[in-house]
C-alpha cells in the first residue's frame, strides 16, 4: 500500500509579523519604563487601599527601615546639588569637588553628617552596606533629620514629603520621624503604602 | 537600478541590454534582528516597575506648645470615645472612655486586623456611640505601644478610611493603659477607675 505522500512545504515560516509584535513591545517598555531608583535599604511596605499616586517629581522620601535606621533621599540631582552648601555652612565641613560629585547623584543618605564626606569617598558597594550606613540620627538630642528636612526645602520649597516605612518598623521610631517632621511645621506628608493586596492583613489568631 | 530579474549572467549581446547582477534571494535573514529585538525585550520587561506603590496622605494636628493646649483644646465627653492600642502580636485592645464621674468598669476587648475583628468591632462601636450622642459625634483614638508595629498602625488608618469614620486621632498612650493591656493575652476587664 501506497503511503499517502505528505505535499513537501519550505520550511521557512514568515517571521515578519512576529518581529512586529516584537519592536512594538520594546518601543512601549521603552517609553514607559521607570528605572528603579537604586535603594540602599530594601524595605517592604505594608499595603493599604489608598490610591493616591505618589508625586513623580519633587519629593523628598524618609525611609524607615525595619531595624529602624532612618534615610533620607530627595528626589533630584539638582537639589541635592543645592543642598550641600547648606550643609557646609551649617556644620562647618568642606566638600571635595569629588564628594559634590557622588553626593549628588546618591539617592538615600543614611550616615550622620560628621562622618558624610568620610561615607562619599567609599566604593558604591561599601556605601550600602549596613556598618556604614546607621542610618541618620533622629534622637532628641541630636536630630540631624530635621536639618536635612530644612536644608531640603531650602533648596526646593516646592517638596512634598512622603514617609515610606517597613511593615516592620517600631512605633517609637516612626513616631519620632512624624515628630520630627512636625517640629518643622510640616503637618501633611504622605505614607507610602502598596496596593491592597486580597485580606493578607489578617493574622489567625488563637 | 540594476534590477531585472531573470537570465543567466552573460554576454552583451544586445547592445541596449544592461549589465546583469547575480541574482540574489530578496528575503534576508532575520534571526538575528529577532534575537536582538528580543533580548531587548526581555532587558525592558524585567527593568520597569508597572506596579507604582501608592501613598496615604495624613494630615496631622499641629503641634500645640503647652500654653496653647490649654487654651485651644476642647474638652470631649469620654462617653463619645473608643479608645483603640495597638498592642504587640498583631492585637488590637477596645475600650469605650468611661465618664469622669462614673466608677465604672473599663471594659476591654481584644480583637485582630480583618474584616470579621476589627471592623466588625468598629461598626459596632461607632454604632452604639452614634446612637446615643448623635450622627457623626464618635471620635475615635488610635494609640499605638513601643512595640507595635509600623504596619498595624496603617492598618487601622486604613481601616478609618474603609468605615469612613471622620473623627479620629493618633493619640500617645499613657502608661496606665500599657499597664492596662499589661503582659496579659487575653481580654480582661480591669477595674481602674477614671
Amino acid at each position: 500500500m501506497a503511503k499517502a505522500k505528505i505535499a513537501k512545504k519550505s520550511t521557512f515560516i514568515d517571521m515578519t509579523p512576529m518581529v512586529d509584535l516584537a519592536f512594538l513591545l520594546i518601543t512601549f517598555f521603552m517609553l514607559t519604563v521607570k528605572f528603579r531608583p537604586q535603594e540602599s535599604v530594601e524595605v517592604s511596605i505594608p499595603s493599604s487601599i489608598a490610591e493616591t499616586p505618589i508625586p513623580a517629581s519633587d519629593l523628598m522620601l524618609i525611609t524607615i527601615s525595619d531595624d529602624g535606621r532612618v534615610f533620607f533621599s530627595v528626589d533630584s540631582k539638582v537639589t541635592r546639588e543645592q543642598m550641600l552648601p547648606y550643609v557646609q555652612r551649617q556644620y562647618n565641613l568642606s566638600f571635595t569637588e569629588d564628594q559634590a560629585k557622588i553626593f549628588a547623584i546618591q539617592s538615600d543618605i543614611g550616615v550622620d553628617i560628621a562622618r558624610l564626606g568620610q561615607w562619599l569617598d567609599l566604593e558604591p558597594e561599601a556605601r550600602k552596606k549596613q556598618e556604614n550606613s546607621p542610618g541618620i540620627p533622629v534622637d532628641s538630642t541630636r536630630n540631624e533629620l530635621q536639618d536635612w528636612i530644612v536644608f531640603a526645602r531650602l533648596s526646593n520649597p516646592k517638596l512634598k514629603i512622603a514617609v515610606k516605612a517597613d511593615e516592620d518598623a517600631k512605633w517609637p521610631v516612626v513616631k519620632r520621624v512624624m515628630d520630627t517632621l512636625q517640629d518643622k511645621k510640616i503637618d501633611k506628608f504622605n505614607l507610602v503604602t502598596g496596593a491592597e493586596a486580597v485580606q493578607t492583613a489578617a493574622p489567625a489568631t488563637p | 537600478m540594476a534590477a531585472a530579474v531573470g537570465g543567466d549572467g552573460g554576454g552583451h549581446k544586445k547592445s541596449k541590454k544592461k549589465k546583469k547582477g547575480k541574482k540574489h534571494s530578496t528575503t534576508i535573514d532575520m534571526t538575528p534582528m529577532v534575537d536582538l529585538g528580543f533580548l531587548l525585550l526581555t532587558f525592558f520587561v524585567l527593568t520597569t516597575t508597572m506596579s507604582t506603590p501608592k501613598s496615604m496622605p495624613i494630615a496631622l494636628p499641629e503641634k500645640l506648645n503647652e500654653e496653647e493646649k490649654e487654651k485651644e483644646t476642647d474638652k470631649i465627653a469620654e462617653s463619645k470615645v473608643l479608645h483603640i492600642l495597638l498592642g504587640p502580636e498583631d492585637k488590637i485592645y477596645l475600650y469605650q472612655g468611661v465618664a469622669a464621674d462614673k466608677e465604672e468598669v473599663i471594659d476591654i476587648k481584644t480583637t485582630n486586623y480583618g474584616k470579621d475583628g476589627i471592623r466588625k468591632r468598629l461598626l459596632e462601636y461607632r454604632g452604639t456611640i452614634e446612637a446615643q450622642h448623635g450622627k457623626g459625634e464618635s471620635i475615635f483614638l488610635i494609640k499605638a505601644m513601643e512595640t507595635s508595629r509600623y504596619k498595624n498602625l496603617v492598618d487601622m488608618l486604613d481601616e478609618m478610611n474603609i468605615i469612613q469614620q471622620k473623627k479620629y486621632a493618633l493619640v500617645d498612650i499613657s502608661p496606665e493603659e500599657v499597664d492596662l493591656i499589661g503582659g496579659g493575652s487575653e481580654a480582661s476587664t480591669a477595674t481602674a477607675s477614671r
